[in-house]
């Protein structure tokens, strides 16, 4: 770090109010919807009432004849496939031969309003020839009639082995193994999807969306229009809510750039709320089998983990999601022999993709509860537990995961203090629990999407003759404040405010690219760009000002709008002034930052998922009231520690975290997305149920600060990790409030109940999976592991 | 079948403005459609998230479900509404200093709510703040930073700021 | 954005303009706050191409004590009003805890008891969008044949899911109808009926004008107790409301009506029967929720399972009755439901 002090940071380290702020609180900031061009038309898409069929027949000549409709499109239209993924091209706009869950998009119209669209729609007529649905694991499985796609309903199946976990687990003084199951739910944000697109006679196409991910959107329109990129510009706006919902690309997205040029006229697409639930791309159901052998001192042998991705209709992100349900396990613990099975089912529903968290809270829960479990079986208490078996910083996992600071001991530490864990854990009031568990996650995902050698973020930088400083960067803000983390680390190195930064985001034209606002990269990397030129922009101004001031660019400090010495602060001048100088001196002042992860992946097929520069960790007590007549559960109080590294801004990071917070609660206790008669069972705000104002539990944020060695003022990430470790967290607290265990999310009162009533009865206190299907998972790829634990 | 406009007379933000509508637009459609109000948002349409919500005479409503006809004499209120120029409300100053606005989607709902509260218990509990708050969700936040945003401001609210 | 059908809609300058217009126009429905109405309008559960408001009707709003010492609920009050309202917080404070409990201050601002008394009964094979509806087939609620939820029934198990309803029952509520013939009085449980479809003897042109509640002899305590699952938004999955009129400590009379358990509210007052004449006890009390769970036949189609919200039912009738007749509530259930 350039500046030596770190008690003299300005704007890095301070609460201060980011820059979008107030715009949000005025209602100023513009979303997707609010877009309105002259000219425009609204389009809908019709979407397909059966789960599983053939297109026999398409007629949409009714639709197109119809008053005050300008387009219909059907799957001929746009045969080009996509997908997220490379190695999952398996999606098409509009469904050409096949549909493949109630909702797939099936045909578009463009119209004067929304009510002739509607209109438009009800006068196509499909006929359909069915075909057998799965919407089970089993039933994809067992595969009887025509799969979804291909051959077989296997999207992917993975079997990974780092030394002999067999072996290990032999030598292990207890065994155990746990079924669990993690329900699907989706990430509900409150702004429902929307893109504008605009088509010139210039042929240059235009399209503003609620996007994560607008380089990928950009790639996937090049593609399905089969236009080159150099004619299309995307611009992402500020995303109402995102979490993973928003980083796919989108039928609506690429149907609406191409009504836009079919009609030449702006057209608009807003997803209905129920059509975000169709959209999807959220956490997939994930059966589970875990096993491990533990030394008597509660040391960790071996472990095996099989996973079971129900995955929906389309590829999506799903072969990353399969390698993450396998990929965390050891960063949380060091695991000295490891086995990973899993295996990605395509299922008749809608597809699912990231959601905070991607494929690691599933794998999360399950071996948190797990310990939990092994814990009592060896009658060491479930700190202990954890502690023993503590991974090290800078160190490699058996999975090869670099791993460089790691707080994870404070974490654990500040969190039982804080809540008297250790005190009261073992003598709750009736219908009390206290439980505990932990986590790590990626800052970063350390390979791109698409295989390519450039860097994941870019960010140019000009300075005005004036002291203002704009900044550009592909990186799109959806809540988490990355416009703060981009205008905070280029003040904070330049020594201006937070004001004489301009931001100009996400917005292919103007903006170098940020992979997407996704795997919880935009301040590491984007951070780490930021501050790559800001620097370089400090140098030059340093280079000018050292020979106005007589003395080395080295002697130079920039704070408060000026340039001065070090040593002598009174010798200095103006920010600005230096800006002149250097511009007078060698033309327009501007830099780029670019910044690339270091190569991490390990000597093995699929190590490239799981690597990140930086693994943040977590560690959280939960405080539930049960109600043993009813089953009902209340989380009363949570405590909760992150390292974050550094925060960049704290209160910001308390916001990533008590948010991490709430989607946590919610999913372990009521959101769940479930399907009947091949249907989502209720795509609506008022049945998926997400915690209100009155579910909210009293929360205590502890913020741990590692200062991570690559990361941008040593900052990790802060939006996804702190999910993690709640969820478990809330299923442990049951079990010491109850003694029951429910092996199963979400954890609803009736499971609860349920349980009860088997423990009155005397049997197994539990409710969850009973068993895995049968599956023949490929033969192990025994990898091999890093010499740090050969020798073990 | 077609539906003729009507005549509606709607007083916005003190603002008087006469409008020929179709009598099935809601009071949501018109405010982003035909009075370019964007700052009023929405989640559902269908009263199950109030990120519509709106003030109709200083009480919290859902514009999706309210039909412009049967406010023509009430006093409606949008988040434009809110504060002055260059004097924001201190409602938005807190909620903008406390990090009680992330993705900004549901915040307009969200200060007017609380605007209605303080209005109507000018120092609420954290727990008639819970209650007063519990018809607008939000996604981002789990509500901590919301309900410390409205102490603050109700604490410089009950100091003479206005 | 859900856009309403293209329909017109009326401003019903008084209670008999109502009347009028919708015996006239062919299709046409009152409406009230709208809550339930317009989002069901949105779903295309049924068509309405005229709707009549009865928010200009000048006078309907008013909460007032009445001649005999009972207390007239105009229809057009709100839920909030009804919920605050000093004259219910008393022996009828059951309904004012159910306004209070109607999903969210933003609704019951907008939504009105009479528009509560009548919420169109729900089920989660009907209160979906057209287009979900297709893709299930369609129930006999609307363009169907088949109850998806019993699927050899004759009849529809929409459940009646009106939060007010089973309280207007419990405290022997009457409402107020305006026809075309002229008023009537008839008594709350009169105006339902056991059918998803069929759920109520009001004809459509009728307007509820009032809700009353009778004067109270001596005292009268009341509770009201919803199972849901958030504390907001959402509709009972079921509703126990208890009235019990009381002569120097002793029961005089009880009575009781679980909501969000079958078509309409369920009168369980022949259950409390052994509450007369008694002081109540623990004992006597769990002895009658133990019984007066009988008639709840929870069905899935709505939120959580069916034989939860069955096993709740028993659980619910003691809180709620132990609440009424001033017992302590029990150990063990959960701080959020212990009220104030």
């Amino acid at each position: 770090m350039a500046i030596a002090d770190e008690e003299e940071l300005r704007v890095v380290g301070h609460s201060l109010m980011k820059p979008d702020a107030m715009g949000k609180v005025s209602g100023q900031t513009r979303f997707a919807d609010d877009l309105a061009l002259p000219r425009m038309l609204y389009g809908r898409l019709l979407r397909s009432p059966v789960a599983h069929a053939r297109i026999v027949a398409i007629d949409v000549s009714r639709a197109r004849a119809l008053a005050g409709v300008s387009a219909v499109l059907t799957g001929a239209d746009l045969p080009e496939k996509f997908g997220i993924l490379p190695v999952s091209q398996d999606e098409e706009a509009l469904a050409g031969e096949k549909v493949r869950y109630v909702g797939d998009p099936i045909a578009a119209v463009a119209a004067a309003d929304e009510w002739i669209a509607e209109d438009a729609l009800n006068l196509i007529d499909v006929r359909f020839e069915e075909l057998p649905r799965y919407m089970s694991l089993e039933e994809a499985i067992r595969g009887q009639g025509e799969p979804i796609h291909g051959r077989s309903n296997v999207h992917k199946a993975v079997a990974l082995e780092f030394a002999d976990s067999e072996a290990a687990i032999a030598t292990a003084d207890h065994v155990r193994e746990d079924l669990v199951f993690f329900e699907g739910n989706t990430h509900l944000p409150m702004e429902q999807h929307a893109a504008l697109a605009q088509y010139g006679q210039d042929g240059k196409l235009t399209l503003w969306s609620s996007t994560q991910t607008p380089h990928y959107v950009h790639r996937a329109l090049g593609k399905v229009l089969g236009i080159p990129m150099s004619r299309i510009r995307v611009i992402a706006t500020p995303n109402g809510g995102g979490f993973g919902g928003k980083s796919d690309i989108f039928s609506h997205e690429l149907v609406a750039a191409k009504l836009a040029m079919v009609t030449g006229r702006p057209v608009k697409i807003t997803l209905s709320r129920e059509e975000v639930f169709y959209a999807h791309r959220g956490r997939h159901p994930v059966l589970m089998k875990v096993r491990t052998g533990l030394q008597r001192d509660g040391r960790i042998a071996g472990m095996q983990f099989t996973t079971f991705l129900d995955g929906g209709a389309y590829g999506s992100y799903g072969v990353a999601s399969t390698y993450y349900t396998g990929a965390l396990q050891p960063a949380t613990y060091a695991i000295p022999a490891y086995r990973f099975q899993g295996v990605r089912l395509f299922t008749n529903k809608p597809p699912c993709g990231p959601k905070r968290g991607h494929g690691t809270p599933q794998p999360r829960f399950a071996l948190e509860v797990h310990l939990d479990k092994l814990a009592e079986e060896l009658g060491i208490d479930p700190v202990t537990l954890r502690l023993r078996n503590l991974p090290r910083a800078n160190s490699r996992t058996i999975n090869w995961l670099r791993i460089t600071s790691c707080g994870l001991r404070e974490c654990i530490e500040r969190v039982v203090a804080e809540s008297r864990f250790r005190e009261r854990w073992k003598s709750m009031p009736p219908g009390r629990g206290l439980g505990f568990a932990v986590s790590a996650y990626l800052s970063g995902a350390g390979t791109a999407i698409y295989w390519n050698d450039m860097p994941h973020s870019e960010v140019q930088l000009k300075l005005d003759r004036n002291g203002g400083v704009a900044v550009l960067c592909g990186a799109i803000d959806i809540g988490q404040g990355s416009d703060h983390i981009l205008a905070a680390i280029v003040a904070e190195v330049l020594g201006v405010s937070l004001d004489d930064i301009q931001l100009t985001t996400a917005d292919t034209d103007l903006t170098p690219i940020d992979l997407g606002s996704y795997s919880s990269r935009v301040t590491f990397m984007a951070g780490n760009a930021a501050k790559t030129a800001a620097e370089r922009a400090r140098g030059r101004l340093f280079e000018v000002a050292a020979r106005v001031l007589h003395c080395e660019a080295d002697e130079l400090v920039a704070r408060d709008r000026r340039i001065f010495r070090r040593d002598r602060p009174e010798e200095g001048i103006a920010f600005a002034q230096a800006v002149q100088a250097a511009e007078a001196e060698g033309g327009v002042v501007a830099t780029t930052g670019s910044y690339t992860p270091p190569r991490l992946a390990g000597p093995y097929k699929g190590s490239g998922v799981g690597p990140s520069p930086a693994y943040s960790y977590s560690a959280a007590v939960v405080e539930v009231e049960c109600d043993a007549r009813t089953g009902e559960v209340r989380v009363v109080e949570v405590w909760i520690a992150h390292d974050i590294g550094r925060a960049i801004n704290p209160v910001l990071v308390e916001g990533q975290v008590e948010g991490s917070v709430y989607m946590a609660l919610g999913e372990a206790l009521m959101e769940e997305q479930v399907f009947r008669l091949g249907v989502h069972k209720f795509p609506s705000m008022l049945d998926y149920k997400s915690p209100t104002a009155l579910e909210t539990p009293v929360m205590h944020t502890y913020l741990i600060e590692t200062i991570d060695r690559e990361g941008p003022f040593g900052a990790k990430e802060a939006g996804q990790g702190p999910l993690l470790p709640v969820i478990p967290a809330v299923a442990n607290a049951v079990y010491n409030a109850l003694g029951v265990r429910i092996d199963e999310i979400p954890i609803t009162p009736d499971k609860v109940l349920r349980a009860l009533a088997e423990k009155a009865r005397g049997r197994s206190p539990r409710v969850g999976p009973a068993g895995i299907p049968a599956f023949a998972f490929p033969p192990l790829i025994k990898a091999e592991i890093p010499d740090e634990w050969k020798a073990r | 079948m077609t539906v003729g406009r009507v005549p509606v007379r709607l007083r916005v933000n003190g603002e008087d403005v006469e409008l020929l509508l179709p009598p099935y637009k809601t009071l949501l459609e018109v405010l982003r459609e035909d009075l370019g109000l964007t700052g009023t948002k929405h989640g559902c349409e269908l009263g199950e998230c109030s990120t519509c919500g709106v003030l109709v005479d200083g009480r919290p409503y859902l514009s999706c479900l309210a039909m412009p006809l049967d406010l023509e004499q009430r006093a409606i209120t949008t988040v434009e509404g809110l504060g002055r120029p260059g004097r924001p409300h201190p409602l938005q100053v807190a909620f903008a200093e406390l990090g009680a606005a992330q993705c900004g989607y549901c915040t307009p709902a969200m200060l007017l709510t609380a605007k209605a509260l303080l209005e109507h218990e000018p120092a609420p509990s954290r727990a008639a703040i819970q209650e007063g708050l519990a018809g607008v969700l939000c996604r981002c936040t789990g509500y901590v930073k919301i309900f410390e945003a409205v102490e603050l401001a109700a604490k410089r609210m009950a100091d003479g700021d206005r | 954005m859900l856009r309403l059908p293209r329909l017109r809609y009326v401003r019903a300058a008084s209670v008999r303009d109502a009347v009028e217009t919708v015996a006239t126009q062919p299709g046409a429905m009152l409406i009230g706050g709208g809550t339930d109405l317009l989002p069901n309008l949105k779903r295309r559960q049924f068509d309405a191409p005229v709707l009549v408001s009865l928010r200009g009707v000048a006078g309907l709003e008013r909460i007032e004590r009445d001649d005999p010492g009972g207390v007239t609920i105009g229809a057009g009050a709100t839920l909030d009003a009804v919920a605050a309202h000093p004259l219910l917080q008393d022996g009828w404070r059951a309904l004012a805890r159910a306004c209070g409990d109607v999903s969210t201050p933003q609704i019951r601002y907008m939504g009105t008891i009479g528009g509560n008394l009548m919420v169109d009964p729900r089920c989660n094979y009907y209160n979906q969008s057209e287009q979900w509806r297709k893709a299930v087939g369609y129930c006999m609620k609307r363009d169907g044949d088949l109850c998806l939820v019993a699927r050899s029934s004759p009849r529809c198990w929409a459940i009646s899911s009106s939060d007010s309803a089973p309280v207007a029952v419990a405290l022997d509520a009457q409402v107020t109808l305006e026809g075309m013939s002229g008023s009537r009085r008839v008594p709350v449980s009169a105006l339902y009926q056991d059918d998803g479809i069929a759920y109520t003897s009001k004809h459509p042109e009728e307007v509820i004008t009032a809700l009353h509640l009778d004067r109270v002899p001596s005292r009268l305590t009341s509770a009201y107790w919803k199972l849901r699952r958030r504390g907001s938004f959402d509709f009972p999955i079921l509703g126990v409301a208890i009235a019990c009129w009381w002569d120097d400590g002793v029961v005089t009379r009880a009575r009781g009506a679980l909501g969000a358990v079958a078509s309409h509210p369920v009168d369980i007052s022949d259950y409390l029967a052994a509450l007369s004449g008694a002081r109540p006890t623990d004992d006597l009390l769990a002895q009658v929720a133990e019984a007066a769970d009988k008639p709840s036949r929870p069905l899935d189609n709505a939120d959580l399972s069916h034989y939860w919200r069955k096993r709740m039912t028993r659980v619910y009738i003691e809180r709620a009755l132990r609440e009424a007749c001033g017992l302590a509530p029990l150990q063990g259930r959960l701080s959020a439901q212990v009220r104030a």
